[in-house]
């Protein structure tokens, strides 16, 4: 299987018809059950009592909101590179699902901090590289309604993207600098195979993790095979207005 | 390059464009706030560096449109882009001129403007040595929102909200060392940090701004 042959639009469109089902049933069921297993078969932790729930909303939809800008960087330079066209819409449905996951990972993280750390919102660290996230994903959606012609949106957004990637690493580790966290380090540190959440939470955290991540799969698939057929149609409007 | 240099700096002068309006834009926000936050000393001190680095880069937000706006809209852009000045030179050559008509006329004002706002002494030069290394990476990126927003009508709200992010490095560490200057603290790590993005924003900038340019004017 090549990317390359999902530049045409048409192979796209076939491909992701037949498994777009699929995805969404494995996504519903997924989140469904780290969700339900998340909330009502785990037991109140100790000190943070049921509060501790939000994590199954908080940390997916975190991860998910850094996972997304990614992947629109990798879209945006096979854009750049190679004018893949599916790839650029791709960036371009992420974005909003992005934008979405970011807000919710901001609203979970102040409902969870209220009870916990006295207030909604600290300008720690991860929250405030969090908040500039937020602006990052308004600025290039922002900037991708404002352009007219396609492809020079297509263009410009890309390399929005790729400044404001090495801009919000930079963000990342000078706000470390600037103030201390408030905000607890990672729970599942991926390098090096250990961790902080006991396996009552984990298990249904995980099938929660993957669950989001096939949402977002879904979501961006819809989305692009959506703004291929409004392609379309403004293709077949075009052609109508010359013809009459 | 010169001769690119010298014209942008005239029209910037004689126009009456972003020259005045970020110094006056400066004033008034320094004039203001005591009137906002109350005249006591110590809270003016406090809040003095911050206020005075937020201040400056607002002032440079305010004029980034007129970059390339006129010239875009009178076709001057097209002769230049086809001229055999290279667009990466163009890029910077621009950065240059909005540097010189606001973030230098801004560092030159901030030190009697903190006396206004009751800025300590020992903060002055911190302040004023953070914002002479700061404000050209404020023009560097500011060219690069312009280069982007270029062929829009009504672009000016649309730079401020991608430039905004992009800015956050900078304002961060000059503050941070102002803020350091004012309890009497070393603040050589924040200013070093601060002329690193400077460094690496003038180096590499010019390329993404000529490229967003040259898809601009495709």
């Amino acid at each position: 299987m090549s990317i390359w042959k999902y530049a045409n639009p048409a192979q796209f469109m076939r491909t992701t018809r037949w498994l777009l089902p699929w995805l969404t049933a494995l996504a519903v069921l997924s989140v469904g059950t780290g969700l339900i297993w998340g909330f009502f078969f785990t037991p109140d932790d100790f000190r943070q009592g049921s509060t501790v729930k939000i994590i199954y909303l908080h940390v997916p939809s975190a991860l998910m909101a850094i996972n997304a800008w990614l992947m629109m960087l990798v879209t945006s330079l096979v854009w750049l590179i190679r004018r893949h066209h599916v790839s650029a819409l791709l960036a371009r449905a992420a974005a909003p699902v992005g934008l979405v996951m970011t807000l919710i990972a901001l609203i979970t993280g102040g409902i969870w901090g209220e009870p916990m750390w006295g207030t909604y919102w600290a300008w720690d660290p991860r929250l405030t590289s969090f908040l500039i996230l937020f602006l990052f994903y308004l600025g290039y959606i922002a900037l991708w309604q404002a352009v007219e012609t396609q492809d020079t949106a297509a263009d410009l957004t890309s390399v929005l993207c790729l400044v404001g990637s090495v801009f919000a690493l930079l963000s990342r580790y000078a706000v470390n600098f600037w103030n201390q966290g408030l905000h607890q380090g990672t729970s599942v540190p991926v390098a090096t195979g250990g961790r902080t959440v006991a396996d009552v939470f984990f298990y249904p955290l995980a099938i929660s993790m993957l669950g989001f991540g096939l949402m977002f799969i879904v979501l961006v698939l819809l989305r692009t095979r959506t703004e291929i057929r409004a392609r379309r149609l403004q293709a077949l409007l075009a052609r109508e207005r010359a013809a009459s | 390059m010169i001769a690119l240099l010298r014209r942008d700096l005239i029209l910037a002068i004689r126009a009456g464009g972003g020259f005045g309006l970020g110094l006056a834009f400066f004033l008034i926000l320094c004039v203001l706030v005591p009137f906002g936050v109350g005249p006591a000393p110590a809270t003016l001190a406090k809040i003095a560096p911050g206020i005075l680095w937020v201040g400056a880069l607002l002032a440079c937000l305010l004029s980034l449109d007129r970059i390339f706006q006129l010239d875009a809209e009178d076709g001057t852009l097209d002769l230049l882009a086809t001229s055999p000045l290279p667009l990466e030179g163009i890029t910077s050559v621009k950065a240059l001129a909005h540097w010189l008509t606001t973030g230098l006329p801004l560092t030159l004002a901030a030190a009697p403007l903190g006396l206004l706002l009751n800025l300590p002494p020992q903060a002055t030069p911190w302040l004023v040595a953070g914002l002479a290394l700061g404000t050209p990476a404020l023009s560097v990126i500011g060219t690069f929102g312009a280069a982007l927003t270029v062929g829009l009508k009504r672009g000016g709200l649309l730079i401020s909200l991608l430039v905004l992010p992009l800015y956050m490095p900078t304002l961060l560490f000059g503050a941070e060392a102002a803020r350091r200057g004012a309890e009497g603290l070393n603040a050589t790590t924040p200013l070093l940090l601060m002329a690193g993005i400077t460094a690496g924003t003038i180096a590499l900038m010019p390329f993404a701004s000529a490229a967003a340019l040259r898809m601009n004017l495709r």
